[in-house]
């Protein structure tokens, strides 16, 4: 174990594996999914990676395990050089504290009843002993953080924008000082502006914070800017896994290359010869 | 004679706050044949303008425009019965949520069948033969078998296509698509792109794409209208749009763009262009 703490691991995944079971009925016998395949990989402080796949490939499962928020069925799960015990009741709360999650939906992730302040306020009431008066003088330093500023303190989640509320999100999960981000899709749901915004605000509070980031995306040219590693999985399996530069230079998996020719290219030379391609059809 | 032709639309809800204007002055024209990408963030105005055209939007809608030709016919000031005969026969619409656009009470035979009988006035059999030829076309598996099925059957890109089927089933003139793959994986994605594309060359028919993804536009479009805050800011070719945006909005769209990054932060759009003034020398 001193080994792993001295080196620069955050985090390390061995053969991590999630089954889900589906009941079974009088006549229907019980089904097992295996959403998530025995997926192993190390991610160094202070670094991105980048999970790539579509939609039931298993990389929410995947974000949902190393947030504690799903057991994983088999497999070692060893977070700042401590092996966890993810089994309910013997996770501490200084483990809870070091990863927090991101979710997708800004909409969907904020209580609407609940305003900015107190949003941002309540970890630190469950988890800390600090006054009234520092929980809030916390809330409004991390508001000033994420671009935001100590007037939306008390203002409900309706009251912003998408991005706005993606800030929020991110400031809620930074207010225990985490190490490890779990991302699950963070700019899906923005616009192409506001997601340029967002990612900016991701790379400053990275480099402030020395953060280690786990970005879950489909959108390969966010994956391509974002990340240093890159994983892609398929089937719950990761069928490819990588620097992000062998990645995409060269893809070694099928799914992966097929990932890769789906992508819409938006340079020049690309529309240039679909243009021509066309002229050439609509001539013949 | 273009096919479809809108002169200054406008259109306006009333709010609280008084009127508020989602289309301000908008113009644009479509061919026959011809390939128009209109590309905005969400609240530009994008679908709000092609739902006036469908004439989708609720009576407290309030639109106006100079003029609004399809192939010559005035479809402003048209009676309800007549636009019913018009549209889903001339012009038809797909909407970005396809498992959402389909009846769940039906199956989407019936469904498709409704189009055929009601438009074009085929017997049963006629009906279910073009049904059948009707999801081969769009590239679904089993169609005679597929005709049983009810929505929730199937994928979301299989209702997606079947969407598409129900569009082109009485051979429109327009099609409308409005964000057609965004709630789609990068591989169903392409593989939608790529029917709609190949129907469009082989029908001839007039394609608008709504889409607010730059990489959908470079891999579609013939001519791209950008649009911002309800109004135009800018109408080009594709190529030229990419090569040489003449809008300081459309520079900063590309800019954002995360395969456009330069150095380790994202240029986002206020850098370029401030949303609050009006901008310069855009044609409206």
């Amino acid at each position: 174990m001193t080994d792993i703490k001295k080196s620069n691991t955050m985090l390390e995944v061995r053969d991590i594996k999630r089954d889900y079971e589906l009941p079974g009925g009088l006549f229907k016998p019980k089904k097992i999914i295996h959403a998530v395949k025995g997926v192993s990989f190390s991610l160094e402080r202070g670094k991105t990676l980048a999970i790539v796949g579509e939609s039931g490939c298993g990389k929410s499962t995947l974000a949902r395990m190393l947030t504690f928020i799903d057991e994983p069925t088999s497999g070692d799960l060893i977070i700042d050089g401590e092996k966890t015990d993810t089994r309910p009741g013997h996770l501490t709360p200084e483990m809870r504290q070091k990863v927090q999650i991101v979710f997708q939906n800004p909409y969907g992730s904020l209580n609407p009843r609940q305003k900015i302040g107190d949003v941002l306020g309540e970890p630190l009431l469950i988890n800390t002993k600090f006054s009234a008066a520092e929980r809030r003088e916390r809330a409004n330093e991390m508001l000033v953080k994420v671009g935001l500023g100590p007037e939306h303190y008390n203002r409900y989640p309706h009251m912003f924008s998408g991005g706005q509320r993606q800030r929020i999100a991110i400031a809620r999960a930074l207010m225990m000082n985490p190490k490890l981000l779990v991302l699950d899709e963070p700019v899906s749901a923005l616009d192409l502006s506001v997601q340029a915004q967002v990612l900016n605000l991701l790379a400053d509070l990275q480099d402030e914070f020395g953060l280690t980031y786990v970005f879950i995306s489909h959108d390969l040219s966010v994956v391509r800017y974002i990340a240093d590693e890159v994983m892609v999985m398929y089937f719950g399996e990761a069928v490819e896994y990588g620097t992000r530069d062998e990645v995409f230079s060269d893809p070694k998996h099928e799914y992966t290359r097929t990932l890769f020719a789906a992508t819409p290219r938006a340079d020049v030379e690309s529309i240039r010869a679909r243009v021509a391609r066309k002229k050439t059809a609509s001539a013949a | 004679m273009a096919l479809l032709q809108i002169d200054n639309l406008t259109v306006e809800f009333e709010t609280a706050s008084g009127w508020f204007r989602a289309v301000d002055g908008v113009s644009m024209s479509v061919n026959s044949g011809e390939v128009l990408a209109i590309v905005g963030e969400s609240g530009s105005g994008k679908s709000v303008a092609m739902l006036a055209v469908m004439g989708l939007l609720p009576w407290t809608a309030k639109i106006t425009a100079d003029r609004m030709l399809f192939e010559g016919r005035d479809i402003q000031n048209i009676g309800a019965s007549e636009r019913r005969k018009l549209i889903g026969k001339e012009i038809a619409m797909i909407f970005q949520e396809p498992i959402a656009s389909l009846n769940p009470c039906f199956t989407v035979g019936f469904q498709i069948e409704e189009v055929l009988r009601i438009h074009l006035g085929l017997d049963k059999k006629a009906r279910r033969e073009r049904a059948i030829e009707l999801f081969r076309q769009v590239g679904l598996p089993n169609p005679e078998e597929r005709l049983n099925h009810f929505p929730h059957q199937m994928s979301g890109g299989q209702c997606q296509r079947v969407m598409i089927a129900i569009a082109i089933a009485c051979d429109p003139k327009l099609l409308i698509a409005d964000e057609p793959t965004t709630a789609l994986d990068v591989t169903i994605q392409k593989q939608i792109l790529d029917l709609l594309m190949s129907l469009q060359a082989k029908n001839g028919m007039g394609l608008i794409m709504i889409t607010h993804d730059m990489g959908v536009v470079a891999e579609t479009a013939d001519r791209v209208v950008v649009q911002y805050k309800g109004k135009k800011m800018e109408e080009a070719d594709v190529l030229s749009l990419f090569e040489n945006p003449k809008s300081n909005y459309t520079k900063a769209l590309l800019a954002a763009l995360p395969e456009n990054a330069t150095g380790d932060r994202l240029t986002t759009v206020s850098q370029y262009f401030d949303g609050t003034h009006e901008p310069a020398g855009t044609s409206a």
